[in-house]
This record gives structure tokens, C-alpha cells and sequence, in this order.
């Protein structure tokens, strides 16, 4: 989670500084500072999970040569899950807790025009993303262990993919629809590459 | 009195270094005015508490004489089983002061959030006598500048003075105090807690129950904190001073002059507690050769000693009271030799190299636990309070701060658990926690605000 929040820091200092330096009047300008504000934003958190990798690999052997029997107690798959999911659930609570605080109060959404439907669809977007998080957690982690950069391309290409159809709001259909299928298909891949296979799932099912 | 008694039987600790973990407390800084000004005392009080964690680890200690008995050659043996046993131990103890300083976090924020008194300005305090409703800029800096000069030397003074009563042992002048203090504390303040909490709900509560409600919390609370009683009533009491002393100073300290006190503390705390003369490190010191425990209600412990409910026929007789409370502080106390026996204290010593060693072993592991000063608690709270209370309604930059907060307490109990000493538990988590707050206040908040507003995610 500070990890996360210390590339968010970088990432709005920077769009800061552009937003600063350029003409505030030009609305299209800033709508593409923004777009280039977030694709930074996403690149310097991919690159922040890479450096938390580094960091928990390095604590990873650690813990390894002083446990008694030369593994360490955390495999590196939980702790990519956990990675993952910390990552989620502070992009998910900055993205949505205000919102929430908001709806607590008066008010009427969309009055001015935008889709009634904010609040929904961005609890929906939000749930997506932090399992999303999740999942990328779980590939790239593994990814980097095994070496496969094409991986690790894919999960940053994917990222980058979601959050420029978040801009195709409020165009719903077109953008949550294709969010959740990548989430699906992010799940799928992110469980395959955890080690699990159809007859695991059918095992824990019948209890076994 | 009793809580100073006890636990010489630090002694006894086999000297094995099983006890390498931290019991962090920091000098305390405590120090307590006799109840003259009447809610100044509060604050006054408020700094008392400060303290940060140190531990105590065995070796630090200067006087060789527990090197003697040919220790070192099982320490080599023993490292590697200690290294390991620090970092399992270690975790566990991060998590066991994350959730104190979260609850008390929370507390305070909810009732920031929640009641409009602690967030209206109604004057300030004694020890903050320059205004900042000044026209200019540079004048309101100025102004709190000054204040935080003013507030710290109070710290100061009272914490040379604490010490030197210390030193001078006049232990019944502190603990008076210390009793005074939190009286204080237990009443007056939750009854104005108890009291604007009811009129922000519009609850209506007739005198006789709330005087029934308050006498028996404050009563409870006097016990647990300063005698013996359950350790995790004694954790929420002070957990509950903790939020209560943070939100006082939330209410009357003007804002700028909050966060330049705020650096200002840490760093005399990083100073206070390092540097060879420092008052905070010449407590501790003191404390450790004279093997007594660092006063009670200032300190909050995570773990107990386990030795209360062992059949010991000599032990049980100093009254299990003490043990229960301070029974981090024995742990910690590592054994010395009987060379610094106080007279005072060897009484509660003699029993103690009696006490057989097997018994000893299972409940070592439990008592380690991680000290805390509540001065920590407090400032964290303030921290996190505040930025709840002026960030222009934003819950993430509390979100912010809160997190940064854990991340360096995380580090301070990392580098404690590395270095074994009393450390500073406020600069590295304050430090981070002002440069988020300001980040995020500024930075963050505009970015994140756009984004919400076109429903972009990133």
C-alpha cells in the first residue's frame, strides 16, 4: 500500500506540474493532460510492483538462510497474492471513498446531466479493479520469478487497457463490460499461473 | 510503591538472549504538575507522555557483568536461533502495536468526523499564546514559530524535571503526579467527551446516570492503569487517554502551529532520546541500572509475563498485581547482576534467584512484548486527527497519513529489533506521516478529484 501511494504521489506530482505549466483555459488540453496524467500514473505503479518485488525477494532470502529448514514460511505466491491485493484495496479506497462519504450526504446524482447511475457503476468499476490488482499481483510476481517478460508486458499492456476504457465513461456498455471480461480472463490466467487446474477445483469442490 | 517494586526479578532471566525483543519505550518525557492549573495540567500531562519505544535489548546494557559467565560461547552458538527468533518475535509484536495505534487512530478520527466541538477553535491554549488570525503570512509563520519555541521548552523543562526527580528518587512525588494526572484525565475529560458526544447525537442523559457512568469509568480506569487489572482493559484505557489527550490538543492548537510542533517534537524526541545527555536516554539508563520499571500509565505494553499464574510460592507472595502490569517491563528488564541491588528493591529481589529455571522457559517466550510510549500514541493520533479535521473534508489524505504513519513505526521496530537499544518511535512516523499529509493535501487531492470527476480509474 505505500508503495502504491508513494507512485501516486509521483504520478500527480507530475500531472501537476504539467497541469502548472500549460493553459488552463484549453479544456481538450487538459482532458489530454489528464489522459497522460493517468498513463503515467500507470506505468509508475507497475514499475513501483516491480520494485516491491526486488524488495520482498531480497527479504524472501532472508527469512531463507536464518529458518531452520532453509525455506522461508511465506512462499513468494503468498506473498504476491498479498502484494496484489494490498495494491487493490488502497487504489480501490482512494478511488471510492469519497465517493461514498458524498453519497452519505443530500444530493441528487446526475442533476446536471451526467449518468444517474455514478454511484453503481463506480462501486462495480471499483470492485473490478481491486481484484484486478489482485490478479496482476499474482502474474507479475510470478512472471518476474520465472523470467517471462512477455508476461509481464501483457499485465502492464492490460492495466493500460483498463483504465483508458474507464475513459469511455459514462458510456457504460463500452467500457464496464470489457472491464469485467479482462477481469474474468485476468482471474483465469492468474489461477492457472498460481498452480491450480481444473481438477484442483474439482477436488476442493468434492471435499477431498 | 507498588508498581516500582516489582520486577527485579529481572535478574533472573536466564542470560541467554532470548530477549531480543523490543520493548520499546522510550524515555519518558513524562512529566506531571501537581493539579494546579486545571486544564493546562491536562496538557502538560499530555506531553508527559511521550514516549517512544526503545527496547532494551541484553547486551546494551554498559556494565559488563553479565558478559561474565562465558556467555560468549554460547552467543555465537545461539545467534543464528536468536536472529530468527528476533524476526518471528518481531513480527509478531509489529502487529501487536499496529492494532493499538489503529484503534486509537480511529477513535479520534471518528469523533473528529463525527462532533463539531473538537474542530471549532474556542481559544487556545496556555502554551500557545500567539494568535495566527494575523493578516499576514508571514506573521501568522512567525506566531507559530513562537508557539512551537514555548511548547517545546515547557516539554523540556518538565521532562529535566521529571528526571531529576528520578534521579533524586522521589518516586512519591511522581507518582502523585502520575496520579493526579490521569485522574484528571479519567474524569474531567470524558465527562466534556461523554458530553459532547450526547449533544451531537441529542441524546438526553439525566445527572445521576452520567455521574454513575463517568464515577465508574474513571474508577475502573484508575485501578487498571495504575494497580493491577486485565491486560487488555488496562490496553483500552490507555488507548482511550490516548485519543482523549490527542483530541484536547486537536481542539486548541492552532493549526499551524500543530504541524511545526509536530516536527519540532520529533525531532527533540530523536534528539532527547540518542544523544548522550539527553533527559529521555538518561531515564532510561537510570531505569536499567537501577532495574526498575519506567513508570506506569505512561507506557503502554503489549504482552504480559506469564509467570503470575505459575506455582510460584515465592514470587506470588510480592503480590501478583504488579506482575501483571509490568510484566513487559521485567521481561525487558534483562537480568542484571545483583551488583545494582537498590536497596529499596532488593527486597523484591530475594525471592528471585529461588525461582527455578524451568519454569521460566515456556512463559519467556510469551512476556516478551513491545513497549510504546503513550506520548507516541498521542502524537500519532494528532497527526492523523488533524489531517482529518483540515483537509478540506478528504478522507484520503487521512487514508494517507495513516498509512504512512504504520510504515514508520514499521521501520522504527525493524531498526529496533536491529540496533536493541531505545530508539525514537516519533521522527521516522512523523516524518513521513507530514510529508504525505502535505502531498496528498496538495497534490494528490486535485489529481484524484479530476479523475472521480470524469469517472476515470487509474
Amino acid at each position: 500500500a505505500f508503495f502504491w501511494l508513494v507512485s501516486l504521489l509521483l504520478a500527480s506530482l507530475i500531472w501537476f506540474v504539467s497541469v502548472r505549466l500549460s493553459d488552463r483555459e484549453d479544456a481538450k488540453l487538459q482532458y489530454g493532460l489528464l489522459l497522460f496524467g493517468a498513463a503515467v500514473s500507470v506505468l509508475l505503479q507497475e514499475a513501483f510492483r516491480f520494485a516491491y518485488f526486488k524488495l520482498l525477494k531480497k527479504a524472501d532470502e532472508g527469512l531463507a538462510t536464518i529458518s531452520e529448514d532453509g525455506r522461508s514460511p511465506i512462499s513468494l505466491r503468498q506473498m504476491a497474492y498479498v502484494s496484489g491485493l494490498s495494491f487493490g484495496i488502497i487504489s480501490g479506497i482512494f478511488s471510492v471513498i469519497n465517493i461514498l462519504a458524498d453519497s452519505i450526504g443530500p444530493g441528487i446524482v446526475g442533476i446536471h446531466g451526467d449518468s444517474p447511475y455514478y454511484f453503481i457503476t463506480s462501486a462495480f468499476l471499483t470492485m473490478a479493479l481491486v481484484l484486478l490488482h489482485t490478479f496482476w499481483g499474482v502474474i507479475f510476481f510470478d512472471a518476474c520469478e520465472k523470467r517471462r517478460y512477455w508476461c509481464l508486458g501483457l499485465v502492464v499492456a492490460s492495466h493500460l487497457l483498463t483504465s483508458g476504457l474507464t475513459f469511455l465513461n459514462p458510456w457504460y456498455e463500452a467500457s464496464l463490460v470489457p472491464i469485467f471480461i479482462i477481469t474474468l480472463c485476468t482471474g483465469l490466467w492468474a489461477f492457472v499461473t498460481a498452480g491450480g487446474s481444473f481438477h484442483n477445483v474439482l477436488k476442493c469442490l468434492s471435499c477431498k | 510503591m507498588i508498581t516500582f517494586m516489582n520486577n527485579s526479578d529481572s535478574e533472573e532471566e536466564p542470560c541467554n538472549e532470548r530477549t531480543s525483543l523490543m520493548s520499546a519505550e522510550s524515555p519518558p518525557v513524562p512529566s506531571y504538575q501537581d493539579g494546579l492549573q486545571a486544564s493546562e495540567a491536562g496538557e502538560a500531562q499530555a506531553h508527559r507522555k511521550r514516549r517512544t519505544g526503545s527496547s532494551r535489548s541484553p547486551n546494551n546494557i554498559a556494565d559488563g557483568d553479565t558478559s561474565d559467565s562465558g556467555v560468549p560461547a554460547r552467543e555465537s552458538a545461539l545467534e543464528n536461533e536468536e536472529e530468527e527468533l528476533t524476526l518471528k518475535y518481531g513480527a509478531k509484536h509489529v502487529i501487536m502495536l499496529f492494532v493499538p495505534v489503529t484503534l486509537c487512530m480511529i477513535v479520534v478520527v471518528a469523533t473528529i468526523k463525527s462532533v463539531r466541538f473538537y474542530t471549532e477553535k474556542n481559544g487556545q491554549l496556555i502554551y500557545t499564546p500567539f494568535s495566527e488570525d494575523t493578516p499576514s503570512v508571514g506573521q501568522r509563520l512567525l506566531n507559530s514559530v513562537l508557539n512551537t519555541i514555548i511548547m517545546i521548552s515547557v516539554i523540556v523543562v518538565m521532562t529535566v524535571f521529571l528526571v531529576l526527580l528520578y534521579k533524586y528518587r522521589c518516586y512519591k512525588f511522581i507518582h502523585g503526579w502520575l496520579i493526579l494526572s490521569s485522574l484528571m484525565l479519567l474524569f474531567l475529560f470524558t465527562y466534556i467527551y461523554l458530553g459532547e458526544v450526547l449533544k451531537t447525537y441529542n441524546v438526553a442523559m439525566d445527572y445521576p446516570t452520567l455521574f454513575l457512568v463517568i464515577w465508574n469509568f474513571g474508577a475502573v480506569g484508575m485501578i487498571c492503569i495504575h494497580w493491577k487489572g486485565p491486560l487488555q482493559l488496562q490496553q483500552a484505557y490507555l488507548i482511550m487517554i490516548s485519543a482523549l489527550m490527542a483530541l484536547v490538543f486537536i481542539k486548541y492548537l492552532p493549526e499551524w502551529s500543530a504541524w511545526v510542533i509536530l516536527g519540532a517534537i520529533s525531532i527533540y524526541d530523536l534528539m532527547a532520546v540518542l544523544c548522550p545527555k539527553g533527559p529521555l536516554r538518561m531515564l532510561v539508563e537510570t531505569a536499567q541500572e537501577r532495574n526498575e520499571p519506567i513508570f506506569p500509565a505512561l507506557i503502554y505494553s503489549s504482552a504480559m509475563m506469564w509467570t503470575v499464574g505459575m506455582a510460584k510460592p515465592d514470587t506470588a507472595a510480592r503480590g501478583a498485581s504488579q506482575q501483571t502490569w509490568d510484566a513487559a517491563e521485567d521481561g525487558r528488564e534483562n537480568h542484571r547482576s545483583p551488583l545494582h541491588a537498590d536497596s529499596e528493591m532488593s527486597n523484591t529481589r530475594s525471592p528471585g534467584p529461588t525461582r527455578p529455571i524451568t519454569s521460566f522457559e515456556e512463559p519467556e517466550e510469551e512476556e516478551r512484548g513491545v513497549k510504546l510510549g503513550l506520548g507516541d500514541f498521542i502524537f500519532y493520533s494528532v497527526l492523523v486527527g488533524k489531517a482529518a479535521a483540515t483537509a478540506s473534508g478528504d478522507w484520503n489524505t487521512t487514508l494517507a497519513c495513516f498509512v504512512a504513519i504504520l510504515i514508520g513505526l514499521c521501520l522504527t521496530l525493524l531498526l529496533l529489533a536491529v540496533f536493541k537499544k531505545a530508539l525514537p518511535a516519533l521522527p521516522i512516523s512523523i516524518t513521513f506521516g507530514l510529508v504525505f499529509y502535505f502531498s496528498t493535501d496538495n497534490l494528490v487531492r486535485p489529481f484524484m478529484d479530476t479523475l472521480a470527476f470524469h469517472q476515470l480509474y487509474i
